[in-house]
């Protein structure tokens, strides 16, 4: 069964708006679960959705109000607004349409055992025998018509044979049409019944119905008036289905399998325990928390998986549901540590008359081979390792107390380093000059001096930081530092950095901020900003 | 690496003598290969010096393992860690990636605390950990949490983990304290630079060992500089040098020129 969302993207958007009136109370017989009808309130006027391309704004779905105006979608936005000046527009939401579609294709597994994604807005179920089910197949497409209605979706149905075909019918064929093929040559029956369609139904890519309208195929019964092998020659090096014709419609009629990529929701590890007597005290939560621990293990043993990412959940005997949860510097499956890291969190966990339900459940996990614990190894003797270390500082410290710095391509100081969680890995950078000397350390922020004697040169003789006078006895510089035009404000002045070494020995980088005269603001301030080795 | 810390004092001398002929070939030496644990070093919050030390006497003293043997500095590929209170951020900074020695550049991994206590719980957390390769702490002043047991507690767990601490102690007074060196350090004018008679050139440090164990405390002029191939060498002298480092610096020991003088 192919199911084809016409209208995803819209439909996505409007059930995702505000109601008109947020007075409608649910009991009242217009409420229609909080969700815009079609046609009603924002619907009615017309909307696009755009996105942004190299070239401008470019619609990617339109509603009912803006197709009868004349837009399109794939037109540009300013040639719409020449068409209909009062058209809205939003954004639209490629990833969440994806999101969604992905949910949907789980959810549409009720009407078969498993289901496909078609992208951008349909999905593939397969409904092998299971129609009987919903008593025969034209009910079971009328059954999930009014499902996807229910949701608010505009949905067109078709059962065939193979997907293809399928797909055809759904996009180019009549409502909720159903192919069944009862002859004992199937391939010949299908490619008759759907010779009437159009050649946009074999799924073709733009370019190729552009060559094949050229040569006057308009129709899947054109292809067969002429010989496969001009076919297969005038297509030989097309290896793509996409791309190829014959081979689409191969698989349209079944001559060729098409393999697909089933959808299968994967519920994270998670186990529960259920209490004869409600808890009280940390000491009993510990140990229920260690039996918990060590079952989510196992769990994750058997998947060949380590959390990242756990949930603690306790529910209360009145009702309250309290969560705790940790994050991990690297996959792990030490119950051990899960409890260690748990305890610093439960100190403040409120009780109230008892905990009856705990769950544990590792919402993230990432795949984690077996590995051979050694033999007599333990912490206290040889040591954490170090992620265990990070995981303990960040559920301690905080998630930001604990970064790593790396290179940024930038020339201002300050932007040269980004910071990022300690075991992510490095971002490819280009290699730094050699030649330039960087401070040991950068203050966190460029600090004011008073300059109070110069030299002819501008370079200062004599100057104040943090209240203690410093005499410069030996300097290099300057070297110019240009502001990145393309981010900061034309406002912003150049830096003449200088590295200096004042009479007790201790070394500086200072700059001047502009230069005197360069219409920036009046005259230039020096800064220090980092102190050397 | 080669490295020495050498003191021609009088009263040394006869030790250092003796240091001279452990040191060749200077190859298979390194400064402190005995020193297991912790070293504080106090040092001014409006200079580098402390962590510069910090990290200059880390590159020197590599983690030994008992009964594991230890890779050798240069192909050391293991993370170590910068821990710093809030107050010694704001005093004097954070690291900075371009300017950390070429060869450490990549492995720092650095923790930010806002009071002492916590600095403290990172660090021992740091030392307990077998994957670092050094941990080094800035805290800023004379904290109530920093008293002597803390700084015990810190001790054994290094020596008992065979992790290298230091502890830079920003601004604060001499405290009490159970490491096995404490060195108070002040930064002293640099060498002359090869190419710019103006510029400063490597780093060097006024450090004072006022307490040690199984060495004898005393001044050094320590000064460390950096190899085309990104590795460091430090180097110590008893008296400041003027011009001659410069020259001397090439494959002849200077720790082991330095009683000569």
């Amino acid at each position: 069964m192919a199911i084809w969302l016409a209208r995803l993207a819209i439909d996505r958007w409007r059930l995702l708006r505000p109601t008109a009136d947020d007075t409608t109370h649910p009991d009242t017989p217009s409420y229609r679960g909080g969700r815009l009808a079609e046609g009603e309130g924002e619907d009615a006027a017309p909307v696009a959705l755009i996105r942004e391309t190299a070239h401008g704004p470019r619609i990617d779905a339109v509603n009912r109000a803006a197709t009868q105006a004349g837009v399109r979608t794939d037109m540009m936005l300013a040639d719409a607004r020449a068409l209909c000046p009062q058209i809205a527009t939003h954004p639209a939401d490629a990833a969440g349409d994806l999101a969604f579609l992905e949910k949907m294709a789980v959810w549409a597994q009720r009407w078969g055992p498993w289901s496909a994604m078609d992208m951008p807005d349909g999905l593939l179920v397969d409904v092998t025998g299971a129609a009987h089910l919903f008593g025969g197949e034209q009910r079971l497409l009328v059954d999930a018509q009014a499902m996807l209605a229910r949701r608010g979706l505009t949905a067109r149905l078709a059962i065939a044979p193979t997907a293809g075909a399928a797909w055809a019918l759904a996009h180019h064929g009549p409502s909720r049409a159903i192919l069944d093929t009862a002859a004992n040559d199937p391939q010949e029956e299908i490619a008759q019944r759907l010779s009437p369609l159009p050649m946009a139904a074999l799924r073709l890519d733009d370019d190729v119905l552009l060559v094949m309208r050229r040569l006057g195929l308009k129709r899947l019964g054109d292809l067969s008036g002429i010989g496969r092998d001009a076919l297969v020659r005038r297509f030989r090096n097309r290896r793509t289905p996409a791309a190829n014709p014959l081979l689409r419609h191969d698989q349209l009629t079944g001559r060729v399998p098409e393999p697909l990529l089933p959808v299968t929701a994967r519920p994270p590890a998670m186990v529960q325990h259920r209490l004869m007597e409600p808890i009280r005290h940390l000491t009993l939560l510990e140990v229920v928390l260690g039996d918990l621990a060590a079952a989510l293990v196992r769990e994750l043993e058997g998947r060949g998986e380590g959390a990242r990412r756990i949930d603690f959940t306790c529910w209360r005997v009145d009702g309250e549901v309290v969560t705790r949860r940790l994050e991990l510097a690297a996959a792990s499956r030490d119950p051990a540590h899960i409890c260690r890291l748990f305890t610093e969190k439960l100190q403040n966990l409120e009780a109230g008359f008892g905990f009856e339900m705990m769950r544990l459940t590792a919402s993230w996990a990432e795949p984690l081979d077996l590995a051979q614990v050694r033999l007599g190894e333990t912490e206290g003797e040889h040591g954490t390792s170090l992620a265990a270390c990070i995981d303990r500082l960040a559920t301690r410290l905080g998630p930001d107390a604990v970064r790593r710095a790396v290179p940024h391509a930038s020339h201002l100081p300050e932007r040269a380093q980004r910071w990022q969680a300690p075991l992510d890995p490095m971002p490819a950078a280009q290699e730094e000059m050699a030649f330039h000397h960087r401070p040991l350390k950068l203050l966190d922020r460029a600090e004011t001096i008073e300059v109070l004697y110069a030299t002819p040169d501008g370079l200062p003789r004599r100057f104040r930081w943090r209240g203690s006078l410093h005499q410069v006895l030996r300097a290099e510089g300057p070297e110019r530092i240009a502001p990145e035009w393309w981010r900061e404000r034309g406002s912003t002045r150049l830096r003449d950095y200088y590295r200096i070494e004042d009479g007790e020995g201790r070394r500086y980088w200072l700059y001047r901020a502009g230069l005197a005269g360069d219409g920036r603001g009046g005259l230039p301030q020096w800064f220090l900003h980092g102190l050397f080795a | 690496m080669s490295a020495g810390l050498a003191s021609a004092g009088g009263a040394s001398r006869a030790e250092v003598s003796a240091g001279a002929a452990v040191l060749l070939p200077h190859d298979e030496w390194r400064p402190g290969s005995a020193f297991r644990g912790a070293g504080d070093i106090f040092a001014p919050g409006q200079e580098a010096t402390g962590a510069a030390l910090a990290i200059a006497l880390a590159e020197g003293c590599p983690r030994v393992g008992p009964g594991k043997d230890v890779p050798p500095a240069s192909s050391d590929e293991r993370p170590f860690l910068w821990v710093q209170d809030n107050r010694a951020a704001k005093l004097g900074g954070r690291p900075y990636l371009p300017g950390l020695p070429r060869d450490l550049r990549h492995r720092c991994v650095h923790v930010r605390t806002k009071d002492a206590a916590d600095a403290l719980f990172a660090l021992e957390e740091g030392i307990r950990c077998r994957d670092l390769a050094f941990v080094i702490g800035e805290i800023a002043g004379n904290p109530r949490e920093m008293d002597f047991t803390a700084s015990r507690r810190l001790v054994l767990a290094a020596e008992r983990h065979g992790v290298p601490l230091w502890l830079v102690r920003l601004d604060a007074r001499r405290d009490l304290g159970a490491s096995r060196m404490r060195w108070d350090a002040v930064s002293a004018p640099s060498a002359p630079s090869q190419w710019n008679a103006q510029a400063p050139g490597a780093p060097r440090w006024q450090a004072e060992l006022f307490r040690a164990r199984g060495t004898r405390p005393g001044t050094w002029w320590i000064s460390r500089e950096e190899s085309a191939d990104g590795t460091g060498r430090i180097t110590g002298a008893a008296a400041p040098r003027d011009g001659d480092l410069a020259g001397e610096a090439g494959d002849r020991s200077l720790a082991a020129a330095a009683p000569d003088r």
